[in-house]
């Protein structure tokens, strides 16, 4: 039989999120701005310019080995923060144990950031999605669409300053309208009992 | 000759599948350019589910959120509020009861058995194996059925609260779960007779959609689907949560990464579930089910039970010399027991009155009184009594309601700060990340889902295979397009 069930003997664990951040700090010592702690949970803050460096050498470092890209995600900081959007990247090390967030500052106007798509292809869809909801451009992506959103859909919804309702009904998507409008056209060949 | 060729040149073909398709699982639409037989390119397109969930969450509270979170994995819902339920503990800071834990991990395993029930005769039935199906939802029914008899709900359950559970879960319940864990291994056993050496199924399964370890890691695939290809990644193993530490249970790990080890990974799975069902009902230790953090957490009902079911029949009296004549109190009133001119003391009529201690609540200066036992005595002798010191347990009850009051319209205030945190679904890994700004609603909510990332992976999958094989591989991913739309 192919599958073969062991009783997981989990790897020692490796470094403090802490270490982590200072052998970021160490490595890239113009790149890093901040580190935040909160609830044992570290995220270095960095500028986005060196980002594909950053997580190239967390990936690749035999030592961090940050293999799993459990989530790349954007925040919107309108009013809050002086740059507006922050990427947001939570990497895990199978073999390790240990984890790091990064979070790469992005200013407007027209957010921009190197994709990190040839670290781990599975960021593919989450850029497309962090593009589709915040606008956030990813230079390099082998295929930046729209996702979840019909293509011709205006605006970015988790954009702060995107009302909670919908753009309403008269600036409505232009699919949903043509659908409201055939209903009308056939109700004349509804069943009337 | 060369002329043939000219009329009839190859070309690829684009073949549209979806989203109204029986086996893509819900609405899922894929492209396929196919050359003859073979698959060259696969373009999925999702979204068509899509509710905004992520930017909803941010205009609700934590407790009002906590439904959401079953619309996305309908299939295992309540994985889906036990992860919610952690990644907000772990924001407050604050920690489930040990019984919580023990009925949260039950209940989730429960789910996870529910889920690989699902995906069996589903993934079955795409395939070509039908008989599997009815055997399948048999079982899952049961589970159901046990679902229903602690929350009343049989798919978006909602049972699991920050902070512990509803409520705690009756005997019959441990009883017929019990006798579930007893027959349920040899029910698999079934299943596997009907398939695990079938040759068709054995065809198309082994050596199709084979992905390796490090490949799969590298493109974010995570729970049974990462396993098949033999990574020991299991977030209950690597960061246990709830009762995971203090069960036993094993990780089938598979060799290959084609379709057949995954699924030998979740039957495998199953019976390891049903190991850690048996183990949490032994085990199961007594205790309250919501933690004492009346700052974050919904206080058990009993607590106001001296106001809202009284045992003795309370009546409501507002007392002359405070009451200002605000009318808060009337307009608060359901059965418009309550009178008065502005700024004059108002009255109650007793006969209208239905004790719902609405006016209680709503009063700022205190003029409403409890005098339990007054019902149908007059307004001369109720001021008497009145008067009275109030008895401790009303006092206290008061206070619960009075709390509870301002607590359900604001919800409980998180301390500023981001987390992330994943638990393991059936699916993979389920995570939240919260921003949180200090108000009383999250700032960011991101969900990761597992099946958005799986989505993504098809492509890799399907690409040299056949167009049958595009079915085996929506169905090996095990995918909730749910959960993927958000």
């Amino acid at each position: 039989m192919a599958v073969i069930e062991i009783r997981l003997s989990l790897p020692p664990k490796g470094l403090e999120a802490k270490e982590i951040a200072e052998k970021i700090k160490e490595n890239f010592p113009d790149q890093v701005i901040d580190v935040a702690e909160f609830r044992d949970q570290v995220s270095v803050i960095v500028k986005k310019d060196q980002v594909v460096p950053i997580c190239k050498y967390l990936h690749d470092d035999p030592l961090l080995s940050l293999d799993h890209l459990q989530d790349l995600t954007a925040v919107d900081y309108s009013g809050k923060k002086d740059v507006r959007f922050e990427v947001v990247y939570n990497l895990y090390s199978i073999r390790y144990r240990h984890k790091i967030r990064i979070r790469a500052q992005v200013p407007e106007p027209n957010p921009k950031i190197n994709s990190v798509v040839p670290i781990w292809a599975g960021a593919n869809w989450h850029e497309r999605e962090c593009f589709d909801m915040f606008g956030i451009v990813f230079t390099g992506h082998p295929d930046l669409r729209r996702i979840l959103l019909p293509e011709d859909w205006e605006g970015h919804p988790l954009r702060k300053d995107y009302p909670l309702k919908g753009p309403g009904p008269e600036n409505d998507w232009p699919g949903f309208i043509e659908v409201l409008n055939r209903s009308k056209e056939l109700k004349e060949f509804e069943w009337e009992g | 000759m060369e002329q043939l060729e000219k009329i009839f040149e190859t070309r690829e073909l684009n073949v549209n599948m979806g989203p109204q398709h029986p086996a893509t699982h819900g609405v899922l639409r894929l492209v396929l350019d196919i050359d003859g037989e073979t698959i060259v390119k696969v373009t999925p397109y999702v979204g068509y589910l899509h509710r905004g969930i992520e930017k909803l969450g941010e205009s609700l509270s934590y407790f009002q959120a906590l439904p959401l979170t079953d619309r996305m994995d309908y299939v295992s819902a309540m994985s889906n509020n036990i992860g919610y339920c952690i990644a907000v503990e772990k924001l407050f800071g604050i920690e489930a009861p040990e019984r919580a834990k023990f009925i949260r991990t039950m209940v989730g395993e429960m789910s996870r058995i529910a889920n690989h029930l699902l995906w069996l005769a589903t993934h079955a039935l795409d395939i070509g194996a039908m008989t599997v199906f009815l055997y399948c939802f048999r079982e899952r029914e049961w589970i159901l059925d046990l679902y229903e008899m602690i929350c009343g709900a049989r798919l978006t359950v909602t049972y699991p609260r920050v902070g512990g559970i509803r409520n705690d879960v009756p005997q019959e319940f441990l009883d017929s779960l019990w006798k579930f864990t007893d027959e349920f291994p040899s029910r698999i056993l079934e299943y596997e007779t009907l398939i695990d050496q079938n040759r068709i199924w054995l065809k198309r399964t082994k050596g199709i959609g084979v992905i390796s370890a490090e490949e799969a890691v590298r493109w974010g695939m995570t729970g049974p689907t990462l396993r098949g290809s033999g990574v020991p990644y299991d977030i209950r193993k690597h960061a246990p949560y709830d009762a995971y530490d203090k069960v036993e249970f094993d990780v089938p790990i598979g060799t290959e990464g084609d379709t057949y080890d995954r699924y030998r990974c979740r039957m495998l799975e199953m019976r390891q579930s049903n190991n850690i069902i048996r183990q949490c009902i032994e085990k199961l230790p007594i205790g309250p089910v919501m933690a004492d953090a009346p700052k974050f957490t919904l206080q058990p009902k009993d607590a106001m039970f001296p106001i809202t079911h009284p045992t003795k029949e309370h009546a409501f009296f507002i007392e002359e010399k405070t009451c200002k004549g605000c009318g808060m109190c009337m307009r608060a009133c359901p059965a418009k027991a309550i009178f008065g001119e502005k700024k004059k003391p108002h009255k109650i009529n007793q006969e209208l009155c239905l004790a719902c201690a609405n006016c209680y609540v709503t009063c700022k200066f205190k003029a409403l009184k409890i005098v339990p036992g007054g019902k149908g005595l007059s307004d001369e002798k109720l001021a008497e009594l009145a008067a009275a010191p109030v008895p401790e347990d009303i006092k206290k009850a008061t206070e619960h309601l009075v709390e509870q009051f301002s607590f359900v319209k604001k919800g409980p205030r998180a301390p500023e700060g981001e987390l992330y945190v994943a638990t393991e679904v059936p699916k993979g890994e389920l995570g939240f990340y919260f921003v949180s700004d200090g108000s009383g609603k999250p700032y960011r909510m991101r969900l990761r889902a597992p099946s958005f990332i799986h989505a993504g992976c098809l492509p890799r999958l399907c690409v040299g295979h056949l167009v049958a094989d595009v079915i085996a591989a929506i169905g090996t991913i095990d995918i909730v397009l749910g959960e993927c739309d958000r």
